[in-house]
């Protein structure tokens, strides 16, 4: 009943009518939320962007800085996709034990630091921000690792065992991770050197420097990753693993060492990500769930494995995210997560392996 | 051989015959809070695992988007029935047709998230479907217009099967339901669309070069599957009387997916199985000493033991023990489906002889 008796003619054209049809319907999903924030945008709070250029570039700003940090804790999490073909579901719980590890430290390294109170920015100086970063990164690290040697590795090529035992080890992080740190939000402070106001000489904006530090990182990230592929031996084995991993094997390599490192610095970025969400909101249960589903949606937009699709779905989430929250009509801004859906069903409705995806 | 696998069919006959006879006389075996509490419970989540477990099974498709189904059929029934003093709509329709519409709605979403993800396999498609459960808990937990953070409370439910006043009567309509679910899908899969589904989930190219439409094949399965959950989720608000976005959040998507996983996720027997198990140990485990406050540590334990050691859950070690027991030759060896996916998804069990240390 079911089955297609052949390609008649008649669906041929019904096809192309229809490849028409959703070539238009996309174009008017792009075009109308540009025009909207740019002209239209009645009953929002800031109206539209020829009117209020400074909260329009305000929004642009957030949205470019918050998909730094889903680029960062995304691109970790893509990284060990590509290669070992293991979605690691606890890439959530190691961007929340990576927060909580640098919130320890750094409560430790500052003197006079009131535990219960929490820490000002005042008191904190760029390397007591910056250790704790650089500590939860290995640390993490080091978690990933373990958990690849001691659960993953024999297990490889069996991609849903894989997933349900990392699904098993976040779920005893979480609770675990409940137990030390509580239930109550917490956040890292930033160093004073960072805590200020930027004068951005355009259209009076003064914008938070934290920001556009955590930009940086995530453009700093990329751009090691990068070159650190593209450029460097290990890095090349690397994609040539993506591409065949029992031919790079079979060429004398050693993969599992290769594995080993990409497990590492996936799971690290997992670390770091945290250190940064952390300090620029706050540290609580569920705050886990929340990464890996901003991870998850940033590669299946960008494509699984790729690094360039990690940046792209990255940026899409980010602006999406933030112009949904500022330009819907006031009464209706509790419907911005609608948005990450209809942003996620047009791209798989386009590309069902992602942006940059190939298959496998 | 072959009489070694009839014997061992009547064996799983027997028992499960013995599991059924035992669920019929329930009521008159243990306390009232078991019935009306405990066995309820399990019951419809047995519903929601089963879905779960006919999808990975015979489809080849292990969907996270099971338990979002089955909360929005239990928030769409809130919404159309309830009269006021709480969230949502108060629409006060009366409750058959509230069911109605609100199952068809959820089998409409079932529906665009199948459309959505069928094109997608293996991996990708667990990583789709957990995505749209974790969209439809945060937009259940931010539009207040439909239920916001607290949720509907005082959904009306039929005094017929109110269950503090009939502690069995509820008891024995989701006992009714899940027989039904169990035959229903038992049945479909020995259709020519069962089969012809089973043959997508082993070899899609394969079966796309025949002539088959491999995607709406899916997306089908995706929605009947979906009507299940939904079923389900009726019968929750009818136990609950009430639905929050908690009810359907991360933890309460993977409990669904441990569930599957403890049964076995090759056999539909499993999902009651498993949510007897995961019921009990959620119910009691609080009391034993060392575990209290860390009931979650518990259950990731216990899940990964699992995962590890019996990937085919409690059934696959009830066969393999049956198996043994009959002095055949070694575990799988009858394995009754031909051998499906069980853990490994079925593509992955091709040549890939050089992976591996």
């Amino acid at each position: 009943m079911l089955a297609s008796p052949g390609l008649a003619s008649t669906s041929v054209s019904r096809g192309r009518a229809l490849r028409i049809a959703g070539v238009v319907l996309l174009a008017l999903v792009i075009a109308f939320p540009i025009v909207w924030v740019l002209f239209i945008a009645s009953k929002t709070t800031f109206g539209p962007a020829v009117d209020d250029p400074k909260d329009f570039l305000i929004t642009l700003l957030n949205g470019v800085t918050a998909a730094a940090l889903y680029f960062i804790v995304a691109s970790g999490f893509t990284l060990i996709f590509g290669l070992m073909r293991v979605v690691n579901m606890a890439h959530g719980a190691f961007f929340l034990l990576g927060g909580y590890i640098a919130l320890e430290l750094q409560r430790d390294l500052v003197p006079g630091a009131d535990s219960a109170l929490g820490i000002s920015s005042a008191q904190v100086s760029f390397i007591n921000w910056f250790l704790p970063l650089l500590a939860a990164g290995l640390i993490v690290g080091g978690v990933g690792l373990l958990m690849q040697q001691a659960f993953l590795r024999w297990n490889q090529g069996q991609e849903l065992r894989q997933a349900l035992i990392t699904i098993a080890i976040s779920i005893i992080a979480a609770d675990q991770m409940l137990a030390h740190f509580g239930g109550v939000a917490k956040d890292i402070s930033w160093p004073r050197t960072f805590d200020k106001f930027l004068d951005l000489q355009v259209a009076d904006v003064q914008y938070t420097l934290t920001r556009l530090v955590i930009l940086g990182v995530g453009l700093l990230i990329g751009g090691a990753l990068w070159f650190w592929l593209k450029r460097t031996r290990s890095g090349m084995v690397i994609r040539a693993g993506v591409d065949d991993r029992d031919m790079v094997s079979a060429l004398g390599v050693n993969i599992q060492l290769t594995f080993a490192i990409a497990f590492f610095i996936g799971s690290a970025l997992a670390g770091i990500g945290g250190v940064m969400g952390g300090s620029f909101a706050s540290l609580a249960p569920g705050v886990d769930g929340l990464w890996l589903l901003n991870s998850l949606v940033v590669v299946i937009i960008g494509g699984m494995g790729s690094l360039g699709g990690a940046a792209v779905g990255a940026l899409l989430l980010g602006l999406t995210t933030n112009f949904a929250a500022a330009y819907l009509p006031a009464d209706y801004t509790f419907y911005s997560i609608i948005f990450t859906f209809v942003l996620l069903a047009v791209v798989l409705a386009i590309r069902p392996l992602g942006l940059f995806g190939r298959p496998a | 051989m072959s009489a070694a696998a009839s014997s061992r069919l009547t064996t799983n006959r027997v028992a499960g015959g013995l599991l059924v006879g035992l669920a019929l006389l329930a009521p008159l075996i243990v306390s009232d809070y078991w019935v009306a509490t405990l066995l309820t419970q399990t019951m419809f989540l047995g519903i929601v695992a089963a879905s779960l477990i006919f999808l990975s099974a015979y489809g080849g498709m292990v969907s996270l988007a099971q338990v979002a189904i089955y909360g929005i059929a239990g928030f769409a029934l809130g919404n159309l029935t309830t009269t006021g003093n709480t969230k949502g709509l108060n629409l006060g329709w009366d409750p058959v047709l509230g069911i109605v519409v609100a199952i068809a709605i959820a089998v409409a979403v079932a529906f665009v998230f199948g459309a959505l993800a069928s094109r997608s396999y293996g991996i990708y498609f667990l990583m789709i479907t957990l995505v749209f459960s974790v969209i439809a808990n945060l937009f259940f937990g931010q539009v207040t217009s439909v239920s916001g953070f607290g949720g509907i409370s005082g959904i009306p439910i039929p005094d017929f099967f109110n269950r503090t006043a009939h502690s069995d009567r509820l008891y024995f309509a989701t006992l009714f339901v899940a027989a039904l679910v169990y035959l229903g899908l038992r049945y479909v899969a020995r259709t020519p669309f069962g089969l012809t589904l089973q043959g997508i989930r082993d070899d899609p190219v394969r079966m796309r070069s025949l002539g088959y439409r491999v995607t709406l094949h899916r997306l089908l399965a995706f929605g009947f599957a979906g009507f299940v959950a939904a079923l389900a989720g009726i019968l929750f608000v009818w136990w609950n009387a009430q639905i929050a976005p908690s009810t359907i959040d991360l933890t309460a998507t993977i409990d669904v997916l441990l569930i599957a996983v403890i049964g076995g996720m090759f056999r539909l027997e499993g999902a009651w199985i498993g949510a007897l198990v995961f019921v009990l140990i959620n119910n009691y485990a609080q009391d034993v000493g060392f575990v209290s406050d860390r009931f979650h540590t518990l259950i990731g334990v216990i899940f990964l033991i699992i995962v590890l050691v019996s990937p085919d859950g409690l059934v696959g070690l009830w066969d393999r023990t049956v198996a043994r027991l009959r002095g055949s030759s070694g575990p799988g060896e009858g394995s009754e489906e031909g051998g499906s996916a069980g853990i490994v998804p079925a593509g992955e069990r091709g040549p890939s002889t050089l992976t591996g240390s």
